[in-house]
């Protein structure tokens, strides 16, 4: 009790210490790094809730992007028609999405592997199809979507408040709030049934735990935080339209996960920020090249294939896991206070051994060896959408 | 009465191809447990290599033959390359590699040869047969698409079941170590399936291409259609394939004909939802796989 | 959560600082540039065709720059992949606003892309001009003043069309092929004001990204229309030639603008035209295809305009196709050149766009520009063409019209030639 209290106060200290982090770089930035980092905070909040569903959970989506339209429509729906207010909003579009999680959840719940890949990325590319239907389109404003009115800052900030700064606030607040409360579920009973249901189900199973009950509730979670980060681009987009969540958006939310860090909420972050800064700098390296017109146009695109494939092969654990590797040893020295935050941090109970990426919060690559080796054969089919694990259950 | 008969015709050829892809898909997924993501920036490129060998005044047989041999390598180099460092590893690594890898040759592709999408010619007429006086949605060309899928099904069937060669990749895939203490080179035995993997997306590639044109993203919907196909057939099942693919064609074709041409991409998910919530290993899965 | 803060704001902090020097008079202008940006597809599904746009107008900007510039000033011209994801148009043209300063958008192309970004440009005052977009949603001057449309909307082109089919095919069977998106529905309602209801037997739309319109075609053919009405893509006019081929389906076939460019549907369609193995000059399968320009045709040597692109083309983009997506680049470019030399020799935001609606332009189109102050639409009108090998052969006269109920009306007035220069002359 006294240690689930102790991290439930590190964790507010942690979220305090982020906001104040997040309102003194807001504030000491020019708009458009505002508005940079009000996109990385909203998808920080998609690709956070991803990682708990397929790093804890073991469940691939590769549908999360169509969460994320759900969430967004939402906003742009409850806004235009009931005129509701920005909290109510972005709780509205939390709640929808969270309800389709709940039946895609169910249809989840039955499969695995690639055949759940496939659903979900069928998913991903049929539900913003929907509003294109002609029966549909009075709501849905058909392929050109809806626009959102952008959210006015209190006037106590001031006449001049710009604008982007309050949509990065906005933002990062959700970005905050949902990392802090997917760090104390994910720290508790809930994160290590997750966790026990992924490496072993049936050993899962005669422990009591309904396993497929448990899978849907991880996919109404991580469909309530792609719901609230589909909000928030609404709002910081000013838009919901079928062409802003392609079946790109959902490939860049799972390759996130894995670039950061499989089931790391700090991975989650970083890889926020690679979707959004890289493809930025990739094109400005691009604009000021003086290549050919066909050469240039594409070499953003060509950097960023670059990047997944380099960042994987370098990190198999991602770079949250890579950062852990190295900054390790030196991690020892310090006293234990100082070892910071991770997901699952200091929970009982969960086995040294279990083998599902990197999200072994308290064990340290450098002080307990992976008894595998760090690139090792994993065993607990935890992605899903291949790996030789799947083998072993046939 | 015609229009379904047209309707099932269309469905069957862009079935076809879609089972094609499949079959790829399959085949990796048989040989190294990886989904491969990038199969259809492969078949875009070496698309776009006969397309070239076209274009240079070359005939549609030595374009197909340099599509085939360049999917070869290809598939082999990538495999040997970019996804042998991370097999073994975390499951997920290995999707991620692939969609760069997609990523990296649909830029090279629009750096070598522009956005401009181009014309492809069939090996045969597409002015469609008649039957009775009515032009059926069935041409030549259609009929070469299905044949050559057939014969490549016929012919890896015959690969696996009935050959040496077969064996060892089949051993290699679903029992490596056991593989390994028996003498067979586990490693080649993965290359040369990701390899036969890569041709027979390439020959999808070059079927396909007259009537999606060449382009970098051209062949995007392909690998969302044949990836959907190899999972209603079953992912380890290459008749499985073949049956999703044709399933998947018609149902596109009979959505797009009878209720609304917006609703095709729909249309593919409640496919393949249909097939998954009765049978979650796919149509063709060997036994139920799914234990709880 | 800690490290999760430390690490964005670690990260971010790393890319901070915010660019761009303050302008002499104006954002973007100093005394020897003109910063201009704009948001294009140069990937994804909408690249094919339209990334040559943007390639088109900077050669054409090159060829100005190289012989003196605008009033001494060069005109530096900075286009960005938007991947025709609106999320990612917002976000481009904010940067380009917000970080490179640029005197104005040019040229922005796709509806559902720009009509994101139409609120933000005109609350922060920024010059919208010439939007890539047959939409008549850019014309609301009294809500959305700093944007301007340039080519002729899909709502005129329909009635021009409409009007064409009912006086040249009366009685005669009508089906509509159309884009399921604003290009497609308004185009079928300019239509719809000419064409009379019982003549339309079949209206079909496709999905932009489908692989098969085989079902579409079939359904026209069933209902036996005499005359069927593209309102496509050249990709999908294409597709529906090669299904009409399969299923022998020979009606007169009649083509939006945007659909009909005849070197592009070439280019597509040119292997299943060969005759003998010889190559023919313009595809057999887009003879007699009706079709409206108000541009010159790509293919028409003898026109002063094509001479001039064709030119510039040689000279910066040689590696491009010369087609209808070049020639529509480069006369943008040419209107935004001459919008600029209205602007007068200190250009001010204000300048630019009181300087459009207070001059009649002229040139390069085949029709007048409606930039006033009470109207913000590009091109007026256009001229039915009939294709004949790579060309598309005018007939009849040029025409206007409005977007509303208003008359169809001839045009007299001869289209301009090109300066010899290829610089607009000073107005």
């Amino acid at each position: 009790m006294g240690a689930l209290r102790l991290t439930l106060v590190r964790h507010l200290a942690g979220a305090a210490a982020g906001l104040v982090a997040l309102y003194v770089l807001t504030t000491s930035v020019g708009p458009y790094r505002d508005l940079q980092i009000a996109q990385a905070a909203y998808l920080t909040c998609a690709v956070a809730g991803l990682t708990v569903l397929t790093g804890l959970g073991g469940q691939i989506s590769l549908g999360h992007g169509a969460f994320m339209a759900v969430g967004a429509y939402t906003a742009a729906l409850v806004s235009a028609h009931w005129g509701w207010p920005l909290a109510a909003m972005l709780a509205a579009a939390a709640v929808v999405t969270a309800l389709a999680g709940v039946l895609v959840g169910a249809v989840a719940a039955r499969l695995q592997g690639p055949y759940l890949a496939g659903a979900t990325l069928a998913f991903a590319v049929g539900l913003p199809g929907l509003a294109n239907y002609s029966h549909l389109t009075g709501l849905l404003g058909g392929q050109n979507g809806l626009t959102v009115t952008p959210p006015v800052p209190p006037a106590a900030l001031g006449e001049t408040f710009p604008l982007e700064r309050w949509q990065a606030w906005i933002a990062c607040l959700g970005a905050v709030v949902t990392l802090f409360l997917l760090a104390n579920l994910t720290g508790g009973r809930f994160g290590r049934t997750l966790r026990a249901g992924r490496d072993d189900e049936i050993a899962a199973a005669l422990c009591g735990l309904r396993v497929a009950r448990l899978r849907i509730a991880a996919t109404v979670v991580s469909a309530a935080c792609a719901g609230l980060a589909g909000g928030l681009l609404a709002v910081v987009a000013t838009l919901a339209a079928p062409g802003a969540f392609p079946l790109t958006l959902s490939l860049q939310l799972i390759a996130a996960v894995i670039i950061g860090g499989l089931g790391t909420l700090p991975g989650a972050v970083w890889g926020a920020l690679i979707l959004v800064f890289v493809p930025s700098w990739a094109s400005d390296a691009a604009s000021s090249s003086g290549l050919s017109h066909d050469v240039a146009s594409n070499l953003p695109l060509a950097i960023y294939g670059l990047v997944l494939i380099a960042v994987t092969l370098a990190f198999p654990r991602g770079l949250q896991g890579g950062l852990r590797g190295i900054g390790g040893a030196a991690r020892r020295r310090l006293p234990p206070s100082v070892r910071r935050f991770a997901p699952g941090g200091g929970a009982p109970g969960v086995p040294a051994t279990h083998r599902g990426g990197a999200d072994e919060p308290t064990t340290d690559q450098a002080s307990v060896p992976d008894p595998e080796g760090a690139g090792g054969r994993d065993d607990d089919g935890g992605g899903g959408a291949g790996g030789r694990g799947e083998r072993l259950r046939r | 009465m015609v229009r379904f008969v047209n309707l099932t015709l269309a469905g069957i050829t862009q079935g076809a191809v879609f089972a094609a892809v499949a079959l790829a898909l399959v085949l990796i997924w048989r040989a190294t447990r990886v989904v491969n993501f990038a199969q259809g920036g492969m078949l875009m490129f070496t698309t776009f290599l006969a397309w070239t060998v076209v274009h240079d005044g070359g005939s549609y047989w030595l374009a197909l033959g340099v599509a085939l041999a360049s999917g070869l390598v290809i598939g082999a180099v990538a495999e040997r390359v970019l996804v042998r460092p991370v097999e073994g590893g975390p499951p997920l690594n290995a999707v991620i590699v692939t969609l760069g890898l997609y990523v990296l040759l649909q830029a090279a592709a629009g750096m070598i040869w522009g956005d401009t999408p181009h014309s492809y010619p069939p090996a045969f007429t597409i002015k469609g047969l008649s039957a009775g006086g009515t032009r059926l949605l069935l041409s030549p060309f259609d009929l070469f698409v299905i044949g050559a899928v057939a014969l490549v099904m016929a012919a890896l069937t015959v690969l696996f079941v009935r050959t040496g060669l077969g064996l060892k990749l089949r051993a290699a895939a679903f029992a490596p170590e056991i593989a390994r203490l028996q003498g067979v080179r586990v490693g080649r035995m993965l290359t040369l399936g990701w390899a036969l993997a890569a041709l027979v997306g390439s020959l999808a590639g070059v079927l396909i291409a007259p009537s999606v044109f060449v382009g970098p993203s051209q062949f995007d919907a392909m690998l969302v259609f044949g990836f959907t196909a190899a999972v209603i057939g079953g992912l380890d099942s290459p008749a499985g394939a073949v049956a999703g693919g044709l399933l998947l064609g018609c149902a596109l074709s009979y959505v797009s004909g009878y209720i609304s041409s917006d609703l095709v991409t729909f249309g593919a998910l409640a496919a393949l939802i249909t097939v998954l919530m009765v049978r979650p290993n796919g149509l063709f899965a060997a036994r139920t796989g799914r234990r709880v | 959560m800690t490290t999760a803060a430390a690490v964005l704001a670690a990260a971010a902090s790393g890319c901070g600082g915010s660019g761009g020097k303050s302008g002499s008079s104006a954002p973007g202008v100093t005394a020897t540039t003109v910063t201009i940006g704009s948001h294009q597809p140069l990937t994804g599904p909408a690249a094919p065709g339209y990334s040559a746009n943007s390639a088109a107008s900077k050669a054409f900007f090159d060829y100005v720059n190289a012989h003196g510039g605008v009033h001494g000033r060069k005109i530096a011209y900075k286009y960005v992949d938007d991947a025709y994801n609106p999320t990612q148009t917002v976000s481009v043209v904010q940067k380009l606003v917000l970080q490179d300063k640029v005197f104005a958008i040019f040229n922005g192309l796709g509806t559902p892309t720009h009509s994101k970004v139409v609120d933000y440009l005109n609350a922060q005052r920024v010059p919208d001009l010439f939007v890539a977009s047959g939409c008549g949603c850019w014309d609301e001057p009294a809500k959305h003043p700093e944007t301007f449309g340039w080519q002729v909307d899909y709502i005129r082109e329909g009635k021009i069309l409409g009007d064409h089919i009912s006086k040249t095919y009366p009685g005669k069977k009508v089906a509509y092929f159309s884009q399921n998106d604003d290009f497609g529905q308004d185009g079928v309602k300019g239509l719809d004001k000419y064409v009379p209801p019982a003549q339309v037997v079949s209206r079909q739309t496709y999905q932009p990204g489908a692989t098969d319109v085989s079902a579409q075609v079939q359904a026209i053919a069933q209902a036996k229309a005499d005359v069927v009405v593209l309102f496509s893509i050249p990709t999908y006019t294409a597709l529906f030639r090669l299904a009409a081929l399969k299923l022998d389906y020979r009606p007169t076939f009649v083509v939006s603008n945007v659909g009909s460019d005849p070197i592009t549907l070439d280019g597509l369609l040119e292997s299943f035209a060969k005759s003998g193995g010889t190559k023919l000059s313009g595809s057999p399968l887009i003879q007699g295809m009706v079709t409206d320009g108000y541009l010159s045709s790509p293919g028409d040597a003898s026109d002063s305009w094509i001479q001039l692109y064709k030119k510039i083309h040689d000279q910066y983009i040689p590696k491009l196709p010369f087609n209808g997506n070049i020639v529509y680049g480069m006369s943008a470019a040419y209107t935004f050149v001459q919008a600029l030399q209205n602007a007068g020799k200190n250009p001010t935001r204000k300048s630019l766009v009181d300087g459009l609606e207070k001059t009649k332009l002229t040139g390069p189109g085949l029709v007048p520009f409606a930039f006033s102050a009470q109207s913000h639409a590009g091109y007026t009108g256009a001229q039915i063409g009939v294709i004949k090998g790579d060309v598309i052969v005018p007939q009849g006269q040029p025409v206007t019209t409005d977007d509303g109920g208003g008359p169809i009306q001839p045009y007299t007035a001869p289209q301009p030639q090109a300066p010899a220069s290829g610089v607009p002359p000073a107005g």
